[in-house]
């Protein structure tokens, strides 16, 4: 066996590995640190099905984000101290969540066993249209994300929305249109300030030069945004700079700037290329960069908020 | 020249495989958490810096080049500062 | 000499792999914390290993994000270890 096939299937093996001991693991805070190893390994997966943009997402979002939320969440309820000891579930519950989970693996084992050979695809279409309407850009992903599946990516982005909506939702009555808690409560070592003030600039670099390329090479609009959105939490958590009030009006059109400006150019597309969401021929680049620039700036102000949480505290 | 290149690659990688095996051995079988931590940014500044040393002179052009050393610049800052950080609440009882 | 750059990612990802037993043993949080640096740093390594052995453009970014994020679950770790142990002690004010 040659050396390559021995990696894949040792990462192969090591990802199965860690997912499993993640789930089975009892102590909580364990779990959430496997959880995050297992981001890093998938990672590396993604680069080996020679897929760097999902990668990128997976390093951005897993490393960034959902890692600082889980470690948040895991630290909570381990305060809580019920997580972990709780009182053992009865016989009856086992049984049940036992068959419920055996249901649906077995529904998905079916699933995959008796999907049609060869797979309907849309890949050709896909191509086509990354190809053609798709317009100059040299990243087919990014082609197919912005001109084939606008409509997708869009409400993908109204999505992220409403889930911001839903947290702040959760605060009290009494709290709404006052800023989320500060990430931090004391103020931090030097050592932690120092750090935030050197990765947050050069991550913002990073952050606008992935968005940049992913016209034409890997990157793209989300990965550039969830590095920014990392890079706006990184000051955070050292206190450089504080969650912003919800009743903010910059941060809220900041919120919306991204489906916003898709669906008026899309709109726009039914007088300038005569279809919903259609691009005129001739710079169809420059005007999905221009929507672009302002999804990154919704998702890295999105994110950020999903993660500070409910407002908290007064609101004057 | 290529040759000369490829064992320059082999020696600086093979010596980061070194620490990076240094550095889990440490993290495995020193007795507490600030040893623990020293063999850590072992690995971290030792056996990550070697590897890139290793690749620059396989770089395709300058720009890849100083991106391998911004990655480990990187790491360098993030290690540095965490195990200076990790180190001052172990040391105020924090774990 | 691509085979030597792969044999080495195998066996930095080995390495860090056997590190993650941290996870398990613990015993403080702080450990566990220690080997998911580790594998961090690893994994970059790999990673970089990997992409100039297989030549996937683009994957040097990926290293730039991992490198960029590396210290990020400690720095949200530590915030709560800080919050929740009392403030008594406030930063850089030791002795």
């Amino acid at each position: 066996m040659s050396v390559l096939p021995a990696l894949d299937v040792g990462l192969a093996l090591l990802v199965v590995g860690v997912a499993a001991w993640t789930i089975a693991a009892r102590n909580l805070f364990a779990s959430v640190v496997g959880y995050v190893a297992y981001g890093l390994l998938l990672a590396l997966v993604w680069v080996r099905l020679y897929a760097p943009d999902v990668a990128l997402t997976e390093a951005a979002v897993g490393g960034g984000v959902t890692g600082v939320l889980l470690v948040t969440a895991g630290k909570r309820l381990d305060a809580l101290a019920s997580a972990e000891v709780g009182v053992p579930p009865g016989r009856a519950l086992k049984i049940l969540a036992g068959a419920l989970a055996a249901l649906v693996a077995g529904a998905l084992a079916w699933v995959v066993l008796t999907l049609p050979s060869p797979a309907p695809s849309l890949a050709p279409a896909a191509a086509e249209a990354a190809a053609g309407p798709g317009a100059g850009l040299g990243n087919p992903i990014t082609a197919v994300l912005i001109s084939y599946r606008s409509f997708d990516t869009m409400l993908e982005k109204v999505v992220l929305i409403l889930a911001v909506l839903g947290v702040w939702s959760v605060g009290a009555d009494a709290a709404w249109g006052a800023a989320p808690a500060p990430l931090r409560k004391v103020r931090p070592d030097g050592a932690m300030i120092l750090l935030a003030q050197f990765l947050a600039p050069v991550g913002l670099l990073i952050g606008v030069h992935i968005f940049w390329v992913g016209a034409d090479a890997p990157g793209g609009a989300f990965q550039g945004g969830a590095l920014l959105a990392a890079m706006g939490m990184v000051a955070m958590m050292a206190r450089l700079a504080e969650p912003p009030r919800i009743d903010s009006r910059k941060l809220r059109l900041a919120l919306v700037a991204g489906p916003a400006v898709f669906l008026i150019v899309g709109v726009a597309g039914l007088a300038l290329a005569d279809n919903l969401f259609a691009y005129p021929q001739n710079f169809a680049k420059p005007l999905i960069l221009f929507i672009e620039a302002f999804m990154v700036l919704s998702i890295a102000v999105a994110l950020p908020m999903l993660v500070c949480g409910p407002p908290n505290g007064s609101p004057k | 020249m290529s040759a000369l290149i490829d064992l320059f690659s082999v020696a600086a990688i093979g010596a980061g495989l070194f620490f990076f095996f240094a550095g889990t051995v440490g993290l495995l079988r020193f007795p507490d958490s600030l040893t623990r931590l020293h063999a850590l940014s072992k690995a971290d500044n030792l056996g990550l810096g070697l590897v890139v040393l290793g690749l620059i002179p396989r770089a395709e052009n300058p720009l890849a080049a100083l991106k391998l050393l911004v990655v480990w610049a990187l790491v360098l800052l993030s290690g540095a500062s965490t195990a200076q950080l990790i180190g001052r609440a172990l040391r105020r009882g924090r774990k | 000499m691509d085979e030597f750059l792969l044999s080495a990612a195998g066996v930095i990802i080995a390495t860090v792999a056997v590190g993650l037993v941290r996870i398990l043993r613990g015993p403080d949080d702080v450990d566990r914390l220690m080997a998911v640096q580790l594998l961090g740093t690893g994994g970059i390594a790999a990673l970089l290993l990997t992409a100039y052995a297989t030549r996937v453009p683009g994957v040097d970014d990926v290293a730039l994000g991992l490198a960029l994020l590396a210290a990020f679950a400690t720095m949200a770790f530590l915030n709560h270890l800080d919050a929740g142990q009392g403030d008594a002690s406030q930063g850089g004010s030791e002795p």
